[in-house]
């Protein structure tokens, strides 16, 4: 059984941040750095428009603050949000130092891009492939230290506790199917989100909530999981991401008339895209992604999108950038649409819909990334700080990962000086339980009926009709109901695949039972939140409720429905008032 | 619906000595990629079949194949272009295959590791000191050699790795190549001791194939050649010159 200091559980942005940070201050520790991919697949890849920080003189550490706060409709918890502003500069150059290819002025100095919801133009980027970027230039700067340990491919099971504190997890290593224990003085978890929860989803295959489900299954709390984001330009059927940045240089949205609909819904009032004032920062097209999300399904019902083989769809149109200005600022949009929907957004409009793009909830945590579990931290997507509130505004959840992964980092190595090493002894007794488990539930189980394929899609069928854009009171008990009997048929499930050697209908089983958990805390969280904010939106409460709801949803593991409880919102500086944008 | 045959490489090494072929009919609808095909397979008729994959969008790099003795990213290679079919679906060329398409990358992960694909300074800046200047020019000068996806097409194209598994390969040496000409770097003559030996630029016979596979239009061959030049005229100038360095 390998041993290290420090376990990080995930190789993307957060995890590869944290891996850095640890090397960095504390070389003497050893980490060891877990992913059931390698680390360049992790879905931090796929984000595309950029990371917001301040660096320009006419903008400031508030203005960010504001913007964040007002943009997650007052839940957002504000010391955290002080904190992540105030690091975020140096989070950003710091990566420029590492290599990081971002965008430059023709003076050399790094450029910013304006984005939704953000007041002045802040938002960094490397063309439209700032995820990409980003994860490579950490990928390849973690490879320089040699205290970094990595198991690629080592898809992770279960957290072990012992004595009360975290102290490793369990693997299966698929290229041989071996079963192990990896063990730490401390575990980071930073997973990532659970977009494939969803039909619709920006998300790559792998999103699938693992350390979610693995933290709520130890007794930690998942924090605020009914505001999920949809993003309101993907491209329809297979939910292939078109990046705000499109808009942020001057994209508009038009419906069936060719009409810029989102003016309809108190987002301002449009100027022409020749007006040298456009696109107008927090208006319109740079509103922020909940209020454009609703805003497509209330012109749905109105019959004025338009239809498509994948469902109905607008127009986001960005012809009048014209072929210079696409190819130099939004290479990567022009090169999706081209390949999978055949549109040259230089000629033609784009058609795109809202898919669901990022989970402002996660494993609840404090600003130092730890849990209520000792020697358990989460960072990232799979984390809620919370920074989001109930929306978070693009381009604040790449700087996340930067911010909080490097003192989830931090903290977990300060945990691990502190402690003892782990017991091997309980460990190894749990890992081979956990063995057993395996082969039990899947590998040597005969007789199930259930096929993977079909439990899946039925669940993200109820989420997405019960725990969608829009929910009602009975359409969240409907999901709820339904996702119930999944769990029980879930037992019933038949693989083909007996093989040790990378068996992917294991992992694909063990991804939807992590799934089950997630959209069961996600379903009963949005049922127990009787009011609308942000991106949870009540058609049965439509207005925000600050007496009753102004504070987080945590839901704990409870056997047959998560047990419901809440944590007070931290308010500094800016009490609770109403979103403006566009006037 | 009209169907397309897949035939698929299979290899299940606790089941069976050697590879074989598999078919499976698929639905051929017109904007299915093969990656959809072959999750359509796993879904609804043979859980048994492995192979990666995630972001379905040119991305991340996971889901390379052969595809009818091509090597592409099975999420960017559409099922109307192969019409009528069969198609055949095999692993990477020149790797070892784990399982079915599978193929096992530990060796260029070492490589990877040997060319130091990150930022060399004798002296790190600061952080409160702020951002390096860079112009949109130098930016551009590395830039293409950063779009590297690790997707591992060019390796499955290089008649070289193919024959002499000792030689370093094209996206390593051009993410060697992408540190050295960022302006924020000077690790050149370091990363110099790798490329310079037998495994490294002089490999290359210039078949530039994994410049005709790279689905990010890197240009490996470009990066190769070009450092070719460079180490040349560094060469010739330590001997005619050698007060120079």
């Amino acid at each position: 059984m390998p041993a290290h200091d420090i376990v990080i559980v995930g190789g993307g942005g957060a995890g590869l941040r944290a891996a850095i940070a640890i090397a960095e201050a504390a070389p003497s520790l050893d980490v060891a750095l877990v992913s059931k991919v390698y680390p360049m697949r992790s879905h931090t890849v796929a984000a595309e428009g950029g990371a917001a920080a301040v660096i320009r003189d006419n903008d400031s550490l508030d203005h960010h603050a504001v913007d964040t706060i007002s943009g997650g409709d007052w839940l957002a918890d504000q010391a955290a949000v002080e904190v992540f502003v105030q690091e975020a500069p140096a989070e950003m150059i710091r990566l420029e130092h590492w290599g990081c290819p971002w965008s430059r002025e023709p003076d050399g100095r790094v450029a910013v891009r304006p984005f939704g919801g953000m007041k002045l133009e802040r938002t960094w980027f490397a063309a439209d492939k700032t995820g990409f970027h980003l994860l490579h230039t950490l990928f390849q700067t973690s490879l320089k230290y040699g205290n970094i340990t990595p198991y690629d491919e080592s898809f992770v099971t279960r957290l072990l506790v012992a004595d009360g504190r975290c102290q490793g997890v369990a693997t299966i290593e698929l290229q041989t199917g071996h079963v192990d224990v990896i063990a730490g003085r401390a575990v980071i978890l930073c997973t990532g989100g659970a977009g494939r929860v969803f039909p619709f989803t920006t998300n790559g295959a792998i999103k699938t909530g693992d350390g979610m489900a693995m933290a709520y299954r130890v007794g930690v709390p998942l924090k605020d999981m009914e505001f999920v984001q949809y993003h309101p330009t993907g491209l329809p059927g297979t939910g292939i991401l078109i990046t705000e940045a499109s808009r942020g240089e001057g994209g508009i949205l038009v419906n069936r008339d060719g009409y810029r609909y989102l003016q309809d819904y108190d987002l301002g009032t449009p100027l022409d895209v020749s007006d040298e004032r456009h696109p107008v920062k927090k208006s319109m097209e740079l509103g922020p992604r909940d209020r454009l999300s609703q805003a497509f399904v209330k012109e749905q019902q109105k019959g004025r999108t338009i239809p498509g083989p994948y469902g109905d769809v607008v127009h986001l149109d960005i012809r009048h950038l014209g072929q210079a200005r696409i190819d130099k600022k939004l290479p990567f949009v022009r090169e999706l649409a081209t390949k999978y929907v055949n549109i040259d957004p230089v000629y033609e409009p784009i058609p795109v819909r809202p898919v669901l793009h990022y989970f402002m909830g996660g494993i609840d945590t404090d600003v130092e990334g730890a849990t209520v579990l000792p020697g358990l931290y989460a960072a990232g997507e799979c984390a809620c700080v919370n920074i989001n509130g109930a929306n978070r505004l693009g381009s604040n959840s790449l700087t996340e990962l930067l911010v909080f992964g490097a003192r989830a980092g931090k903290a977990a190595a300060a945990f691990a000086r502190e402690h003892p090493p782990p017991d091997l002894a309980q460990l190894d007794k749990q890992g081979v339980e956990e063995q057993h488990r395996l082969a039990r539930r899947f590998i040597q189980k005969t007789g199930g009926h259930e096929r993977i394929a079909g439990l899946r899609q039925e669940m993200r069928d109820a989420m997405e009709s019960g725990a969608g854009i829009y929910r009602t009171e009975a359409g969240l008990q409907a999901a709820c109901d339904a996702l119930a009997a999944l769990r029980e048929r879930f037992a019933d499930l038949q693989l083909d695949d007996r093989s040790l050697t990378f068996n992917t209908e294991l992992t694909a089983a063990l991804e939807l039972d992590f799934m089950l958990d997630v959209a069961e805390a996600i379903a009963h969280s949005a049922l127990a939140r009787r009011e609308s904010r942000g991106s949870h939106q009540r058609e049965d409460h439509p207005e925000r409720d600050d007496d009753a709801y102004l504070k987080h949803t945590l839901a704990f593991c409870n056997g047959a429905m998560p047990r419901i409880d809440y944590q007070e919102v931290s308010i500094t500086r800016w009490p609770p008032a109403e979103r403006v944008y566009g006037r | 619906m009209e169907k397309i045959a897949l035939e698929v490489f299979r290899y299940r090494p606790e089941e069976e000595q050697t590879p074989t072929f598999q078919t499976y009919e698929v639905p051929l609808h017109k904007d299915w990629v093969i990656l959809d095909a072959l999750n359509y397979v796993k879904d609804e008729l043979d859980g048994t079949l492995s192979f990666r994959h995630s972001c379905r969008m040119g991305v991340c790099g996971s889901c390379g194949m052969m595809v009818n003795g091509d090597a592409v990213l099975s999420c960017a290679a559409f099922l109307t272009d192969y019409r009528p079919g069969p198609i055949r679906v095999e692993p990477l060329a020149n790797f070892p295959v784990l399982r079915d398409l599978v193929i096992e990358m530990n060796d260029f992960m070492a490589k990877l590791n040997r060319v130091m694909p990150w930022v060399v300074r004798e002296q790190e800046k600061p952080v409160e000191e702020g951002e390096y200047l860079q112009t949109p020019e130098e930016l551009m000068d590395y830039k293409p050699y950063a779009m590297c996806i690790n997707c591992m097409l060019c390796y499955a194209a290089c008649p070289v790795y193919g024959l002499e598994p000792e030689f370093i390969g094209p996206a390593a040496i051009a993410l060697a190549q992408r540190y050295n000409l960022d302006n924020r770097d000077e690790g050149n003559a370091a990363r110099m001791e790798i490329l310079s030996t037998d495994e490294g630029v002089w490999q290359c016979t210039l078949v530039g194939e994994c410049s005709t596979v790279c689905p990010k239009a890197v240009d490996p061959a470009g990066a190769i050649q070009r450092y070719k030049v460079a180490s040349t005229t560094a060469w010739w100038k330590s001997k005619l010159l050698p007060w120079s360095r």
